[in-house]
């Protein structure tokens, strides 16, 4: 089988919707990292859930993240009793039962209600984003606020005892079945040779709208400005009253957000297992180093490089697909630590 | 008496096994300016550190008499604000907005008008407003970090050597600054090496040497105190 333009134009679509939602992934790992230094590894699975969640929403049957999102509540809840066994206040305690039990019980009722109504595509997708987002508060709070100081390293190794814990809540929530979620729409259209299913034109647009709502939150919030500036500086950041909490946990909810949308776009396109965010994740983080882990731009264009050559080498060396792509980075490492040597001899 | 704003009763420092300041005491009255005066090594930059929460310490810290809240952030929100010596500024991101954060944690509308008062105070900020900080000269710079720091409205700011690594007559510049400062009633407390500027504009002053206070009273006594003029302030004048 050779390459012709038929299949080339497929390849091309087939690699831009990928790309598309590898770039959302590779812009959450960067805010992440610039913002908390973390590297955000368990975002895969939020992806996963996030597929998941639309996948069991869509059968009309509860999912089990409520329940997993109402058990990361209350593991919020007594980490905060804990912290305050000193000093206890009320004001802060109703308002951490509010946010830390309140929330997820919330949700958990919301849910249960919807579930069988058998809403539109859009409402389940607006149900698994608001099930899933709340997620990266509370993982954050329990795993890496009380690291906020750590070095890069602990925060990693933090992030992958996180990813494995969640790996495990996934296949204990969900099962080793894979699931696919139906297509937020059904249909497609032809574009002179190409077939244009309109599940990727969303894919696009949704990539595109998400890009623009976070370039007017940091260009334009005093929040997103927050976060910029602890990125850039985060003793300055402190100096004016930004608490690395508030920015750490508004980053994790970002993230969280990104990944679960992420899932939603996917989901209706490959079969998701409880595992398969991991690899997804990571192609999302061979963009974001490529982008150098702190360029939007460069991230977002990487991803969509990263997708292409995923769809090419699927074409020509499909058994070396993973390999291929994964060795996008080499270069890159080398190219950086060639700089950082440099900077060394400076 | 009205009581003091600043009150530190022997405060420690210690980086790991070494200790740095050796119980620092010191008090400031609302509204005036202390400067804080010693040798390159002295431990100023750390006294200031722990009166911000930036560095942890022992000691009392009472802050309008009662004990300073615990984090930097809730110590801005009470009203401190500092001027590090490397100033910490979003280098990145424009002069606009390095000034709008300042004003984090304060609402909206009063932010508007502080910006205003600030933007008339620094001309040359307001010229390049859309400039990134990172692009500015030093004493633009310095202004600019004042300038932030305006921005939260504070009753306390803690300069760290406003004037170090400028040209002598923008020094001179940001100390008329810092003096003017005090008429919108905030209290300063100020570090410099440059001891004869510094004594010239503060009302209390005090000599620092290897984390300990060595000498203290009103600046006008210490800036014609023989032993400190031979150390501190250059043979001359
Ligand atoms: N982060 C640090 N770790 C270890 N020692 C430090 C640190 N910062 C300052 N020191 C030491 O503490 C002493 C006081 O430093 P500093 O407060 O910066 O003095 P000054 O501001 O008066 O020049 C110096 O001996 C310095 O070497
Ligand atoms: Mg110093």
């Amino acid at each position: 089988m050779h390459l012709d333009a038929t299949i080339a134009t497929f390849l091309i679509q087939d690699g831009l919707t990928n790309g598309a939602v590898y770039a959302l992934l590779g812009l959450a790992i960067v805010l992440v990292f610039s913002v908390t230094r973390v590297i955000f590894i368990p975002q895969g699975e939020f992806v996963a859930y996030g597929a998941l969640t639309l996948a069991t929403l869509d059968t009309g049957n509860v999912p089990g993240t409520p329940k997993l999102l109402l058990c990361f509540g209350v593991a919020a809840f007594l980490l905060d009793l804990w912290s305050w066994r000193r000093d206890l206040k009320v004001d802060a305690l109703l308002r951490n039962i509010a946010l830390n039990l309140g929330l997820p019980l919330l949700i958990y009722g919301a849910v249960l209600y919807l579930a069988p109504l058998q809403l539109p595509s859009v409402v389940r997708v607006l149900i698994t984003v608001s099930i899933i987002a709340p997620m990266g508060l509370y993982v954050y709070r329990i795993a890496y606020r009380p690291l906020a100081d750590a070095s890069v390293l602990v925060l990693l190794i933090t992030s992958v005892g996180v990813h494995l814990a969640m790996l495990g809540l996934g296949l204990i929530f969900f099962g080793p079945e894979g699931l696919r979620a139906a297509p937020l729409h059904d249909g497609s259209f032809t574009m002179g040779p190409l077939l244009v299913t309109a599940q990727s034109v969303l894919i696009y647009l949704m990539t595109i709208l998400i890009m623009i709502a976070l370039y007017f939150f940091f260009e334009k919030t005093l929040l997103g400005k927050a976060l910029r500036a602890t990125a850039v500086n985060r003793l300055g950041a402190r100096l004016v009253g930004v608490r690395t909490q508030l920015t750490g946990v508004t980053a994790f909810v970002l993230a969280a957000t990104i990944a679960a949308l992420s899932g939603v776009l996917m989901g209706p396109i490959t079969t998701i297992y409880y595992d398969t965010g991991f690899l997804i994740g990571l192609k999302g983080f061979v963009a974001a180093i490529l982008g150098g882990m702190g360029s939007f731009p460069v991230t977002a264009i990487a991803a969509i490089g990263v997708g292409m050559v995923e769809s090419f080498a699927s074409f020509f060396a499909s058994n070396y697909k993973e390999i291929i792509v994964f060795g996008l980075i080499v270069p890159v490492l080398i190219w950086l630590s060639i700089g950082a040597i440099h900077h060394e001899e400076e | 008496m009205s009581r003091n704003l600043l009150e530190l009763t022997d405060i420690h420092v210690s980086y790991g096994r070494a200790e740095v300041l050796h119980g620092i005491s010191l008090a400031m009255r609302p509204g005036s300016i202390v400067t804080v005066i010693g040798a390159n090594g002295a431990g100023k930059t750390t006294l200031l550190n722990a009166v911000m929460g930036v560095i942890p310490s022992t000691g009392a810290i009472l802050y309008d008499g009662a004990p300073v809240p615990r984090s930097v952030e809730a110590r801005v929100a009470a009203g401190l604000c500092l001027v590090p010596e490397k100033r910490e500024l979003f280098s990145s991101m424009t002069v606009e907005d390095n000034i709008e954060l300042g004003g984090f944690l304060r609402r909206a509308s009063e932010r508007g008008e502080t910006r205003e008062e600030v933007y008339t105070r620094f001309p040359r900020l307001a010229e390049r407003r859309k400039q990134l900080a990172g692009t500015l000269s030093g004493g633009e710079r310095q202004m600019l970090a004042l300038a932030r720091a305006l921005m939260s409205r504070p009753r306390l700011l803690l300069l760290d050597e406003p004037s170090l690594g400028l040209a002598p007559k923008i020094v001179v510049d940001i100390l008329n600054i810092v003096s003017e400062l005090r008429k919108t009633g905030v209290a300063i407390l100020l570090v410099e090496q440059n001891a004869r500027a510094a004594l010239e504009i503060a009302d209390e002053g005090y000599l620092v040497e290897l984390g300990e206070v060595r000498r203290s009273g009103p600046a006008a006594e210490l800036a014609v105190d023989p032993a400190l003029m031979e150390s501190y302030l250059g043979a001359h004048s």
